[in-house]
């Protein structure tokens, strides 16, 4: 069994209103040196395979499912 | 066809939570619609309560928060379709049967990428998305809606054009996004725009006004044969006065502003 890793970021130039917003909240929390702020999604995926069929896998359910082309870019890692 | 031949699917699964209005919009046209679970096309129950997709003549996508809303708005619901009944409802468009997708049934069209389709029913990759808000927040509140299309979209054909209607909005990820710079004019140019958001007195929309910050202002588009229209604001809300905000201060129309949505397409069957 091996666990890939699936890191889901926004592609470059788009606007990250989660981030943003969380940014705005921790200079009210009294962070003032935060400088940015960027929302990442990961997933852990187990799986009955070898680590190259598993990044396959993991590429596949990327492309189906898990990241959208327009704004989503990822990247698929065996652990 | 009279109204009542009209069979309608309000597709729902676990988690789409408005079925219940736009079985009642299709109800109050005329049509006969029915409330089918996405098991009961693919086969997964019993028997007697198996249902074809091509027995109906409308298939409705209801609003909600479908899959729980996990991974994106409506990806589960239109991955769930796509790998079961995915080339039968890419026939039903072919034939130019409607198809509705309202606020989730909207993010679930374009994750099935039947919306915007600018050159193809159903492409293989997402052109656009239904981005978060800019607000980063759900936004919800009576929204002004004009009717911005020339003619394709069936189902504005009884909405007198530039006509505004007032459709409340509820929705966290509504902003209609596409890394093609010129989007909004291929749009523009098939007439796929169908509503826009605008201020209370017609103007341009700002925020509020546009609730999610969307090019263009846009709140409904239509593919390029016009029959399938996906809309973030809810027209299944407000088929009767009573449920307009403004019913006691002057709103006087017997009938509510979402019903003609509704009405319109079943022009098609006359």
């Amino acid at each position: 069994m091996v666990t890939v890793e699936i890191r889901i970021e926004l592609k470059k130039g788009i606007v990250d209103p989660e981030g943003k917003n969380v940014m705005k909240t921790l200079k009210l929390l009294g962070f003032s040196g935060v400088r940015s702020v960027k929302s990442i999604k990961v997933f852990d995926v187990e799986l009955d395979a070898s680590p190259e069929e598993a990044i396959k896998s993991g590429e596949e359910m990327c492309t189906k499912l898990l990241a959208n082309s327009v704004i989503q870019d990822f990247k698929v890692t065996v652990r | 066809m009279k109204n009542e031949d009209v069979k309608v699917c309000v597709l729902r699964i676990e988690g789409t939570s408005c079925e219940d209005d736009m079985y009642q919009a299709f109800k109050m046209v005329g049509a006969s619609p029915e409330k089918v679970h996405l098991k009961q096309l693919i086969g997964q129950t019993s028997s007697s309560l198996k249902r074809n997709i091509e027995d109906y003549d409308i298939l409705a996508f209801p609003g909600g928060f479908s899959a729980g809303d996990y991974v994106r708005g409506g990806a589960i619901f239109a991955a769930r379709i796509k790998s079961t009944i995915g080339p039968q409802i890419k026939k039903f468009v072919e034939s130019e049967k409607p198809v509705i997708g309202v606020c989730n049934g909207f993010q679930t069209l374009v994750e099935l990428s039947l919306l915007p389709a600018l050159n193809e029913t159903m492409s293989s990759k997402s052109t656009a998305v239904l981005y978060r808000n800019d607000s980063s927040r759900f936004e919800c509140r009576p929204t002004f809606l004009r009717n911005d299309n020339r003619g394709k979209c069936i189902f504005t054909s009884d909405i007198p054009k530039k006509k505004i209607l007032m459709i409340p909005s509820a929705h966290a990820e509504g902003k209609l996004l596409s890394m093609d710079p010129k989007f909004v004019d291929k749009l523009v140019e098939n007439d796929q725009i169908v509503f826009r958001y605008v201020g209370e007195n017609g103007e341009n929309a700002k925020y509020p006004w546009n609730p999610n910050g969307s090019l263009s202002d846009i709140a409904g588009i239509c593919n390029s044969i016009g029959n399938v229209l996906g809309m973030m604001p809810h027209p299944e809300r407000v088929l009767t006065r009573f449920t307009h905000p403004d019913w006691t201060r002057g709103y006087n129309s017997e009938e509510g502003d979402g019903l003609c949505v509704f009405r319109s397409v079943m022009k098609k069957f006359l």
